[in-house]
């Protein structure tokens, strides 16, 4: 019955619908926006609940793409709109239409100026986002991949803070120059392979020297996107600069996009070209987790100390990624999944006081503790998840990530472990100096206590962090035949790799 | 029945924490404590069932992950290291609740702290009954993060939120050693359960793995790996650091969890692991040595502090110490027995030392004390029990754990273990000393602080002096109640398959046979350490100050604590903090923005600004590029065919 209606494609394009009534009908105006939002939050919520059907009617033993769907688009070149999801990009697709909903409502009081332009702008943004995870064409996936930049440019560009405009350029700037590299790959392909099709290209065995290009090529690109080390230095700026809900969906599921990248192209398209760069990449991350810890650690400013400790926490992805263990891939996705939610909730707690207090400055806190217990409670678990503390989804991840690459390369868990002992010391440090103490000043003795609203956000967030670190089966379930499809190709190429190597040691 | 024993404290927790505040302060105390005296009297009937009928069991609750071979599931372990455990966890932590009503009667925010209390009291009981490594570090982490909470929960002043951080993070470098510990034994036996585990050791005992170069056992590895999880959390020399600050919190946290539970965390990993660190004998004389170097050097740091619970506190680290060098020389049950002895007096001392604080009204500095023994004689009468049973007075608790611990070190005849029975012997005199400083300090001589102060001091209400009174009788009579199942001739089939020593290690079965002057020496050393005291601190009072001009170098040393912070301060924070800006001022802005994004834009605009000098519009200008174009076109062509 499910399977004649094209439900990833509802999922997909409900909220342009949402988006273009909004335009049409809302003014810019009070009661425009109020409308507006209130479609906004309703076409988000129905959407997810849409989403909730694919997750329960998902077979977790079919090892394919699943909810297939495919129109014929440009009949010359073979080109086709085609759907599909499969373990590896459902979490994700769950995921943002999780934290949509969740941004639109945490948008509610803040956003003041051109209220309906900025619900529907969210609402196109889900479209791009769940489009990239269940594209199954190239071409699909990179139109969808690159038109994300475009609501996100604009949604920094307008309610941003003071330096909006040098950040927007700086986001784009860096994104831009991978793109073009990823297209011209993508043109290479096509022209080889005669095909776009994800499965089709997998498929497709590529020379070793040409592999290395095209793995090069993409690399610009989703390096860019995740961001790894040394070229994340965009995404301080744009979270600074970004609203609140701007930062969740940047932080929860745009950098997800690099990863997600990684995983369905880079790897299984270019296996040996991934087997040689492996070792490059451990050492990026490795600098990533550390660098970008001990930054963090000096940051005066809230926003961009998270934004510098989302840095390291995506070390581990691609060092989990990169590791062609079950451990490391399953650890991969899910310290990717667990870091949307925890970094995500996050953002919304700095959102919170900044919505109050209107600056960003740790200094300018301390002792919020007596005056927002509820917050307390809320800010503190969601430390203590970014911290990996067991109990929380941000243990799972990390943990995963280290067995899998300790049994390829133990030196480079130990490297990576230290991030444990360096997040702790920045994200304490900052809690401390946040909320501990005695509220002496003015300004903090009189902020206001978390509305109902803001509670309502806060709630289905920490529950979800909190039974993916206790119960973490169902989500890895999701993920484990897509993930041995992705180590079956890394093994036979290491074997075929160590095969010929003994061949040439022979002759 | 073990089920209730874990999940009361939870459910006592999770109330008090969210509803704490409808349900009003009466409630949730009555309700919290209740629940832990249920859970301590279900969890010695448990006891008494396993040491009669032996039979070990797991009680699965749920799966947690499980990717390929990565298999976890939450589950209740019930043997008799854990049944040990759950006792001494549980009946001090109940007599901590019950005594807090009345310590905490002040505080405005009772409910969020008997909520942590059971919290951290839930977390520990996971710990032990964990039948997985995994499941011990979610326990070992969240007794952790309920020592930070704890800590820090007099959250106004700075110097009790610095302490938190401080515990959580130094504790956070040992977790560090223990997680990596952990995934090493996952890649090399294939699985976290311990009986899986200890199966497989002695054929894969010889296993070596590469590491930069270096070619490394494994099992010494794993055990090395281990052993700086437990030095993090039981406070062992090196990370240290944190616990004597860790008295910032309220004195009954330091009571359950710096004395007698939480710390004892890393020895009862120890313990635990011991069929595998039976097959690393280079790792058991690291545990030795270090063991025996934290005995004696928090000893020297006690002896010359002021503040009461700091006192208390470093000799909570050198007993520590102790344990650990009692483990080292494979004496597991000796380990375990002064874990249990000294969880028991420690706990008193602790909490007689927050009844003389609590009369003082809120003082802590032994030099404004003073003579106060007749205004609260119970207290009083208490903290001689605790002391007696600490420094190792014959018939008390510690006299029966300690002797023996020193006993094992000498049977042990090696290098360390001779090297710990010394350092365990001086440090039995100082202990001593330090005790009766405390006592001669507190109690006796002058009253040094206001009148006011003295017209207040009272005895404590009854609701405090109740689980002291049931913690000195443990600190009397626990030594003798449970020397001969846990260290007795029996010792083997009381503790079951928990606890293994290899055939090699005699240390333990020879400790019941040294020569008589080891069996006496700790106790003459410690009644020297009495006498001693009664003559720096009674009869000639000045001979500290004299001394402590004489030996200033040394006096100095020990006072600050062999300036352990100020080192790692200088090495750790100062560096961090200036690794961190060069990083971001030169790393991020200097050299990644300077020539990516803004060089890229800059170059742009220059090459944009110059090539606008080109469009000039005279025609001379024009026509000169075009010539040069022509002349590059010809010579071109000419080339190209080659005339």
């Amino acid at each position: 019955m499910l399977s004649n209606i094209p439900i990833l494609s509802s999922i997909t394009f409900l909220p342009l619908f949402g988006a273009l009534i909004i335009l049409l009908t809302c003014s810019d105006d009070e009661q425009g926006g109020k409308n507006s939002k209130f479609v906004a939050l309703w076409t988000s919520l129905i959407t997810f609940i849409l989403s909730l059907f694919v997750l329960f009617n998902f077979d977790n033993d079919l090892n394919n793409f699943q909810f297939i769907e495919k129109v014929s688009w440009i009949p010359l070149s073979n080109v086709s709109y085609h759907m599909g999801v499969d373990g590896i990009s459902l979490p994700f697709v769950m995921l943002s239409t999780f934290l949509i909903p969740v941004c639109i409502l945490a948008s509610f009081k803040s956003i003041k100026k051109q209220v309906p332009l900025f619900m529907s702008l969210f609402l196109i943004l889900e479209v791009l986002m769940v489009g990239t995870f269940c594209a199954m064409d190239i071409l699909v996936f990179y139109i969808f991949f690159e038109a994300v930049l475009i609501p996100m440019f604009l949604i920094i560009g307008i309610w941003g803070g003071v330096r909006r405009v040098y950040s927007a350029f700086k986001f784009f700037l860096y994104t831009l120059l991978g793109s073009v590299l990823m297209l011209i790959a993508i043109f290479y392909i096509f022209s080889k392979t005669g095909t776009t099709e994800i499965n089709e290209v997998a498929k497709f065995s590529f020379p070793y020297e040409v592999q290395i290009l095209l793995f090069l090529a993409f690399f610009a690109s989703f390096s860019v996107k995740l961001p790894m080390w040394p070229v994340h230095t965009w995404l301080p700026d744009a979270h600074v600069e970004a609203p609140t809900a701007g930062s969740v969906i940047l932080a929860g599921v745009l950098l997800k996009m690099g990863g997600y990248g990684f995983l369905r192209f880079s790897i299984p398209m270019f296996p040996d070209a991934s087997i040689f760069f492996a070792p490059f990449i451990f050492v990026l991350s490795v600098i990533a987790i550390i660098y970008t810890s001990l930054v963090a650690l000096v940051q005066n400013d809230m926003k961009k100390m998270i934004a510098y400790s989302s840095v390291a926490h995506m070390g581990f992805v691609t060092i989990g990624a990169f590791s062609f263990t079950n451990e490391g891939l399953a650890g991969s996705v899910y310290q990717m999944v667990s870091h949307g939610l925890i970094s995500g909730a996050l953002f919304l707690c700095v959102g919170i006081v900044y919505d109050r207090l209107h600056t960003r400055e740790i200094n300018a806190y301390g002792g919020v503790t007596d005056v927002m217990p509820n917050f307390a409670f809320f800010f503190m678990f969601m430390m203590l998840a970014s911290v990996g503390l067991p109990g929380t989804s941000g243990f799972v991840g990390e943990l995963l990530v280290l067995v899998g690459i300790w049994k390829t390369y133990p030196i480079v868990a130990i490297f990576c472990a230290t991030g444990l002992i360096l997040g702790a010391i920045y994200m304490l440090w900052l809690y401390r100096r946040v909320m501990f103490g005695k509220a002496v000043k003015e300004e903090i003795v009189s902020l206001e206590k978390l509305s109902q609203r803001e509670i309502i956000i806060f709630v289905p967030i920490t529950a979800l962090i909190f039974i993916f670190g206790i119960y973490a089966t169902p989500l890895l379930d999701i993920t484990q035949l897509s993930i041995n499809n992705i180590i079956d190709i890394t093994e036979f190429h290491q074997n075929k790799n160590t095969v010929s190597q003994i061949a040439t040691l022979k002759d | 029945m073990v089920y209730l024993i874990v999940f009361l404290p939870l459910l006592g927790s999770i109330i008090a924490g969210f509803w704490g505040r409808r349900l009003g302060d009466k409630l949730s105390l009555y309700l919290t404590s209740t629940l832990l005296l249920i859970s301590m009297t279900l969890s010695w009937i448990t006891f008494w069932q396993l040491s009669s009928n032996h039979v070990d069991k797991v009680y699965p609750l749920m799966e947690w992950m499980n990717v390929g071979d990565f298999n976890v599931v939450w589950s209740l372990r019930h043997d008799m290291l854990s049944a040990v455990m759950m006792i001494v966890i549980t009946t001090v932590s109940a007599m901590v609740h019950i005594y807090s009503i009345g310590y905490m009667s002040h505080d405005n925010s009772k409910p969020r702290f008997m909520s942590y209390l059971s919290l951290f009291t839930f977390a520990m009981l996971m710990l032990v009954t964990s039948d997985n490594l995994i499941q011990l570090f979610f326990g070992w982490e969240g007794v952790g993060l309920a020592s930070y909470l704890l800590i820090g929960f007099w959250y106004h002043k700075p110097s009790a939120h610095t302490a938190a951080m401080k515990a959580f993070i130094v504790n956070r470098v040992g977790d560090f050693g223990f997680i990596l510990g952990i995934i090493a034994i996952y890649s090399v036996f294939g699985s976290l359960y311990f009986d899986e585990i200890f199966s497989d050791v002695e054929g894969l005992h010889k296993l070596s793995i590469v590491i930069l170069g270096f070619k490394i056992n494994v099992i010494e590895l794993i055990a090395i790996l281990l052993f700086i999880g437990a030095m993090g959390k039981s406070a062992q020399i090196g990370l240290h650091t944190w616990l004597p600050d860790a008295m910032e919190g309220p004195t009954p946290v330091s009571a359950l969890i710096h004395a007698a539970t939480m710390v004892t965390a890393g020895v009862f990993l120890v313990c635990r692991m011991s069929p595998l660190l039976e097959f690393a004998p280079f790792a058991l004389n690291v545990i030795t040595i270090v063991g025996a170097m934290t005995a004696i050097f928090a000893a020297t740091i006690g002896l010359t502090q002021f503040d009461i619970k700091r006192v208390i506190a470093y000799s909570t680290c050198s007993q520590l110490g102790y344990m650990f060098f009692a483990a080292g020389v494979s004496a597991y049950p000796a380990s375990m027995f002064h874990l249990t002895t000294h969880a028991f007096f420690k706990a008193l001392l602790f909490l007689g030392a927050g009844s003389v604080i609590h009369a003082m009204s809120d003082e802590q500095d032994m030099r404004k004390m003073g003579g106060i023994w007749k205004k609260i004689p119970i207290t009083y009468a208490l903290m001689w029990v605790g002391s007696l049973a600490l420094a190792g007075i014959p018939f008390f608790a510690g006299y029966y754990s300690k002797d023996l611990i020193l006993e094992a070190a000498w049977a042990a005849s090696s290098n360390s273990g001779y090297f710990a029975f010394w350092l365990g012997c001086l440090a039995a005199f100082l202990t001593a000393f330090y005790s009766w400083r405390l006592l001669l300090l507190t109690f006796h001589g002058n009253f040094n602080s206001s009148k006011e102060v003295l017209d207040h001091v009272h005895e404590s209400p009854f609701v405090m002096l109740i689980p002291l009174f049931v913690l000195a009788l443990g600190a009397i009579f626990s030594g003798w109640y449970f020397y001969n199942d846990f260290v007795g001739y029996n010792w083997k089939e009381f503790w079951g398959n928990s606890i293994f020593i290899s055939e090699k290690h005699k240390a333990f079965k020879l400790a019941h046979y040294v020569p008589l002057w080891v069996k006496y020496l700790p106790i003459f050393l410690a009644i020297l350490g009495i006498l001693c005291a009664y003559l720096f601190y009674v009869l000639n009072p000045n001979l500290p100050k004299i001394l402590s001009k004489q030996f200033s170098p040394i006096y100095n040393l020990f006072f600050n604590k062999w300036y352990f912070d100020e080192l790692y301060d200088y090495l750790f924070v100062k560096s961090f903090i200036k690794f961190g800006n060069f990083f971001w001022k030169k790393g991020d802005e200097g050299t990644i923005d300077r020539f990516g994004p803004n060089g890229i834009s800059k170059l742009v605009k220059n090459i944009s600004s110059k090539s606008i000098i080109i469009q000039s519009g005279y025609i001379y200008h024009y026509a000169f590029a075009m010539l040069i174009g022509l002349v590059v076109l010809i010579t071109w062509l000419l080339l190209d065919y080659g005339i």
